[in-house]
C-alpha cells in the first residue's frame, strides 16, 4: 500500500509536462535563473524526499509483508540498540547540512537587491494593484479584466480567465528590477510563479524584491495573501518587452497623460458620461457595492437611494475623491482621471433609480481636486 | 506497597453506591473522568461533522471554476470557520476526551487529580462554540479572514462579529489551560506506587508534553486576541500602521502561539499510535527512552521555529536563515520516531485490527506530510508553495491522517473498554479503506494545484486548475460520507456489540487492559494496582 503510494507519486513527478496543461504535477521551472534555482532547490529536496521514503517505506512493507501473524511470524525481543539509533539521528542531520547550503546560496542571491536598473514600487489596494516606477514619471492601476459574467457562469470561460488585467506591469527584458512592496489597506502578497518572486505587501512596511527576465515574455500571477472579499479576484500580468519597446512604451505613457488633459477639458455629453461611466463602475466600484449598486447588507453600504447621492454633490465628489477613512471605501483621486471620476459620478447619480438627473464635468473634479491640494 | 495492593473487600459496593446520578445532571455536575471524557469525545465529533459540511461546501463551490453555490464573502467564512472549528472543536477536544478517559487508567489513578476543575474545562467549550456558530447569523457575517485571522483585515476590516469571535477564544483559551493543568497535576501526583515516570505509557508521556505547550502557548493567543479587541474598540494602534503599530507583530504573536499548537494537535497522536503498534505487532515498542526524549526535543524546537509560516513578510536575512535551519532540525526528532514505529513493527508479529490499520495508515501518511513539510522549510522554495494548495495539501496529511486517524484509532482501540463490547471488525475495516483512499483522493492532488500556482483560500480558480479541483472534490465527499460508518459503527457497538473481554488485544501491556475489566467500572482504582517490576516498558 505504501510503496504503491510511493511508485505512483514517482510516476506522478516523473512523467514529462503533457500537453494537457491542466493535470501538471511539478513546479513549473520559470523564466529566470532565480527560479530556475528555486526549481533546482524544489527537485533535490524532492529526491532527498523520495529516497527516504524508499527506504523507510520498504523497510516497513517488507515488515507487514513478512512479520505478520497469519504467516507464522513470532515477535522477536529486541526494544532498542544504541548503535542504530546515533545511526538514524546523525545521518539525517548531515543529509539536512548538504540540503542547508545550496539554499542558503540561493537564499542569500534573492536578497540581493543591489543595482538595479529601475525601481517600481507596487502596492496592493483591496483589489487591485498600484504600479508606480519611480524614475519615470508612470503610475497606474491594474484591476482584473475579466467580465463578471464569466464568473458567474452566464458566458464562456475564456483562456485566461481570472488571470488577465486592463494594464500589465510593463519592465524590460535582460535589465534588473527593483520592487519596493507596500499596500494600502490590508496585507496582500505579489506573487509571479515564473519570476519565483512573492513578498507581501504590507501596510506602513516597504518590503524589497527583484527580476531579472532575460526575454520578453507574459507572465501571468496572483494574489497569494487572503485580502478580504475578492481576494481570489486580483492577478498580476507582467509583460516583459525588449528594451527598445521598454522605451516606446515609456514615451507612449507620456502622450496618453497629453490627452487625458485634453479629455478633462473637452465638453462632455450625459449619454458619453453614463456609457464610459457604467465601464468604469464594473470594473472599479462593482466588487463592493454591486452591479445594480444595492451593496452588501451592513458591509458595503448602497448607493441606490444612498443619502450621499442624495445630498450635496460637492459630497458625493468629496467621498469618491477622498475615500472615507477608518472603512473600506478608497480614494480614487489618484486611481482615475478627471474625465473617468466625472463619468463615474454621474453614472452614480443616475443610474438604478437615482434621479439626480444632474451631469460631473471633469472641471467640477480638477477644481475639487485643486480645492482639496490648496488647504 | 503490599498492603495497599489488598483489594477492598467493600471496595464492590463502595463503587456501585457512588453510581453515576441518573437523567442530565448526571452530566451536568459529573466530576468523573469517564463521563467527562465521554462528553468531550462526544463534542469533538459534533464539531468534526460540523466543520466537515462547511469543508463540503468549500470543496463544492470548487468543484468547477466560476461561482455557483457561495458568493466569495460566504465562502471565506466558510474557510475561517471550518479551520477554527477543526482545530479548536474537534481536534483539540478530542485528545483531552482521549486524555481524560485514559491517563487515570493508565496511571493507575481512581480519577484526575482536579475533578471539579475538570467538569468546568468541559462545560465552557458548548458555550464558547454556540457563539462563535452563531457570528454566523450575525449582520455582517461571521469572521471572514481566515483561522490565522491576520490583522488589519481581522481588526480595521473586520465585521462586527469579530468581538464574539474574540470572546469564544478566550473561552476556549480557558477550557484548553484548565484541562491542561488538570493533566500535569494527575500525571504528576497521582500515578501508582512504582509507575515511575519512565514507565509510563507513551501517550501519558506525550499528553504530560503537550499539556506544558498548552499552558505556554494559549496565553499568547488570548493575549493577541485581547490586543485585537483593544484595537477595534479602545482606540489603540497594536496592529494599525496608521497609527504607528505592526501588522507583522501580529503574525509573529500568532506563530509563537501557533506552531506549538501545531504539536499540540499531534504530539498526543504520536503517543496514540505508540500504544497501537506495539500492542498489534506484540513487541515492545522499540526505542521507549528516545521517543520521550525525540517527543521532548520536538516540544523545545516548536518554540523557536514560528517564523517559517512568515518567509514572505519581509525578514531579514539572518532571520530568514535561521527559522530556516531550525525548521529543518524538526526533521531529525520527527525522523527517530518514524523510525522506532518502523522498527517495533519489524520482525514483530501483526495482525491488523481496524486501530492497526488507521496506524499504520498514520505512518505512512503522516510521513508524506513530513516530506512536504521538509520542503517547506527551504525558504527560497517556500517563496514558490508559501499559501498555495501546496501547503493546503501539507497540513492536511498531517491533520487529517495525521491527527483524525490517529483519533479514529484510539476510538476503535479503547472502544472495548469504555463500553465492554466489540465493534464489527468488517464495519471497521470498509471504514478505514474508504477513508483511506478518500483521503489520499482530496489531498493527494492538492500538491500538484498547489505547485501550478493556485493560490489558497480563493473561492474561484483560473481554468488549468480544474481538473485537479474536481478530482479534490470528490475525493472529499467520499471521505465525508466514509465518517458515517464510524458513527454507526460506534452506535452498534454500544448497542448490541458482542461482549469484549477485558483484554480484547492479546499484545495489550498496559494497566487498562490488565488491571481493569471491561467496560471500565465507573470509578477504577480505588485502590492504586500493583505495578509489575522490571523492565515493563
Amino acid at each position: 500500500m505504501n510503496a504503491l503510494c510511493v511508485v505512483s507519486a514517482l510516476l506522478l513527478f516523473a512523467a514529462p509536462p503533457g500537453a494537457e496543461a491542466a493535470w501538471t504535477l511539478n513546479l513549473p521551472t520559470g523564466s529566470t535563473a532565480i527560479s530556475l534555482a528555486v526549481y533546482d532547490l524544489h527537485m533535490l529536496i524532492f529526491w532527498i524526499c523520495v529516497l527516504i521514503g524508499i527506504a523507510v517505506f520498504g523497510v516497513m512493507g517488507w515488515s507487514i509483508y513478512r512479520h505478520r501473524r497469519s504467516k507464522g511470524a513470532i515477535a522477536h525481543e529486541f526494544h532498542e540498540n544504541t548503535r542504530l539509533e546515533i545511526a538514524w539521528t546523525v545521518i539525517p542531520l548531515l543529509v539536512l547540512l548538504g540540503m542547508a547550503i545550496p539554499a542558503a546560496g540561493t537564499l542569500v542571491k534573492m536578497y540581493d537587491t543591489d543595482d538595479a536598473a529601475l525601481t517600481i514600487r507596487i502596492t496592493g489596494y483591496q483589489w487591485k494593484w498600484r504600479y508606480t516606477y519611480l524614475e519615470d514619471d508612470i503610475d497606474f492601476f491594474s484591476n482584473l479584466s475579466t467580465p463578471d459574467e464569466q464568473i458567474q457562469n452566464k458566458a464562456a470561460k475564456t483562456e485566461h480567465y481570472l488571470l488577465e488585467v486592463d494594464r500589465p506591469l510593463v519592465i524590460p527584458a535582460g535589465k534588473k528590477v527593483r520592487f519596493l512592496l507596500t499596500a494600502n489597506d490590508v496585507i496582500h502578497s505579489w506573487w509571479v510563479p515564473a519570476l519565483a518572486v512573492k513578498k507581501d505587501a504590507i501596510p506602513g512596511y516597504i518590503n524589497e524584491a527583484w527580476t531579472l527576465v532575460p526575454e520578453p515574455g507574459l507572465f501571468r500571477g496572483q494574489c497569494a495573501e487572503l485580502c478580504g472579499r475578492n481576494h481570489g479576484f486580483m492577478p498580476i500580468v507582467v509583460e516583459v518587452k525588449s528594451d527598445a519597446d521598454y522605451r516606446q512604451w515609456v514615451a507612449d505613457q507620456g502622450s496618453a497623460k497629453a490627452a487625458e488633459a485634453k479629455a478633462a477639458a473637452r465638453a462632455w455629453s450625459k449619454d458619453e458620461l453614463m456609457a464610459s461611466g457604467e465601464q468604469l463602475y464594473l470594473r472599479n466600484c462593482a466588487a463592493c457595492h454591486q452591479a445594480n449598486g444595492t451593496g452588501i447588507a451592513n458591509v458595503f453600504p448602497a448607493l441606490k437611494g444612498s443619502p450621499v447621492i442624495a445630498g450635496s454633490v460637492d459630497q458625493h465628489i468629496d467621498v469618491v475623491l477622498f475615500g472615507r477613512s477608518g472603512s473600506a471605501m478608497q480614494a480614487f483621486a489618484d486611481q482615475l482621471s478627471p474625465a473617468e471620476l466625472a463619468a463615474v459620478i454621474t453614472y452614480e447619480r443616475n443610474a438604478w433609480g437615482n434621479t439626480r438627473g444632474d451631469l460631473v464635468l471633469p472641471a467640477q473634479i480638477s477644481a475639487a481636486q485643486k480645492k482639496a491640494a490648496g488647504q | 506497597m503490599e498492603t495497599l495492593a489488598q483489594p477492598d473487600p467493600h471496595a464492590d459496593q463502595h463503587g456501585s453506591h457512588h453510581g453515576p446520578a441518573k437523567g442530565f445532571t448526571r452530566w451536568l455536575y459529573t466530576t468523573n473522568h469517564k463521563d467527562i471524557g465521554t462528553m468531550y469525545l462526544l463534542f469533538s465529533l459534533t464539531m468534526f461533522f460540523t466543520g466537515g459540511i462547511m469543508a463540503l461546501l468549500i470543496r463544492a463551490e470548487l468543484f468547477q471554476p466560476g461561482l455557483q453555490l457561495l458568493q466569495p464573502e460566504f465562502f471565506n467564512q466558510m474557510t475561517t470557520m471550518h479551520g477554527l472549528i477543526m482545530v479548536f472543536g474537534a481536534v483539540m477536544p478530542a485528545f483531552v476526551g482521549l486524555a481524560n478517559w485514559m491517563v487515570p487508567m493508565m496511571v493507575g489513578a481512581p480519577d484526575m487529580a482536579l475533578p471539579r476543575m475538570n467538569n468546568w474545562s468541559f462545560w465552557i467549550l458548548p458555550f464558547a462554540f454556540s457563539m462563535m456558530l452563531s457570528t454566523l447569523f450575525m449582520e455582517g457575517g461571521g469572521p471572514n479572514f481566515g483561522w490565522t485571522f491576520y490583522a488589519p483585515l481581522s481588526t480595521t476590516y473586520a465585521p462586527p462579529s469579530v468581538t464574539y469571535f474574540i470572546f469564544a477564544v478566550h473561552m476556549m483559551g480557558i477550557s484548553s489551560i484548565m484541562g491542561a493543568i488538570n493533566i500535569i497535576a494527575t500525571i504528576l501526583n497521582l500515578r501508582a506506587p512504582g509507575m515511575t515516570m519512565m514507565r509510563l505509557p507513551l501517550f501519558v508521556w506525550t499528553w504530560l508534553i503537550t499539556a506544558f505547550l498548552l499552558i505556554a502557548v494559549m496565553p499568547v493567543l488570548a493575549g493577541v486576541v485581547t490586543m485585537m479587541l483593544m484595537d477595534i474598540h479602545f482606540g489603540t494602534s497594536f496592529f494599525n500602521a496608521a497609527g504607528g503599530g505592526d501588522p507583522v507583530l501580529f503574525q509573529h504573536i500568532f506563530w509563537f502561539f501557533g506552531h506549538p499548537e501545531v504539536y499540540i494537535m499531534i504530539l498526543p497522536a504520536f503517543g496514540i499510535v505508540s500504544e497501537i503498534i506495539p500492542t498489534f505487532s506484540r513487541k515492545r515498542l522499540f526505542g521507549y527512552a528516545s521517543m520521550v526524549y525525540a517527543t521532548s526535543s520536538i516540544a523545545f524546537l516548536s518554540f523557536i521555529v514560528w517564523a517559517h509560516h512568515m518567509f514572505t513578510v519581509g525578514l531579514p536575512l539572518a532571520g530568514e536563515l535561521f527559522f530556516m535551519f531550525s525548521t529543518m532540525l524538526i526533521a531529525v526528532p520527527t525522523g527517530v520516531k518514524v523510525f522506532n514505529w518502523i522498527a517495533t513493527m519489524f520482525r514483530g508479529s501483526m495482525t491488523f485490527e481496524t486501530p492497526m490499520l488507521f496506524a499504520i495508515a498514520f505512518v505512512v501518511l503522516f510521513t508524506i506530510g513530513g516530506f512536504s513539510g521538509l520542503m517547506l522549510a527551504i525558504a527560497p522554495a517556500d517563496f514558490q508553495y508559501h499559501d498555495t494548495y501546496f501547503v493546503v495539501a501539507h497540513f492536511h496529511y498531517v491533520l487529517v491522517p495525521g491527527a483524525i486517524f490517529s483519533i479514529i484509532a484510539a476510538t476503535y482501540y479503547w472502544l472495548p473498554k469504555w463500553t465492554g463490547r466489540m465493534y464489527n471488525e468488517a464495519f471497521g475495516k470498509l471504514h478505514f479503506w474508504l477513508s483511506f483512499i478518500g483521503v489520499n483522493l482530496t489531498f493527494f492532488p492538492m500538491h500538484f494545484i498547489g505547485l501550478a500556482g493556485m493560490p489558497r483560500r480563493i473561492p474561484d480558480y483560473a481554468l488549468q486548475f480544474a481538473d485537479f479541483n474536481m478530482v479534490a472534490s470528490i475525493g472529499a465527499f467520499l471521505f465525508g460520507f466514509s465518517q458515517l460508518l464510524l458513527v454507526y459503527n460506534i452506535v452498534q457497538c454500544v448497542r448490541k456489540g458482542s461482549p469484549a473481554p477485558a483484554k480484547p488485544w492479546d499484545g495489550a501491556t498496559t494497566l487498562e487492559w490488565t488491571a481493569l475489566p471491561s467496560p471500565a467500572p465507573y470509578h477504577s482504582f480505588q485502590q492504586p494496582p500493583q505495578i509489575p517490576t522490571g523492565s515493563s516498558r
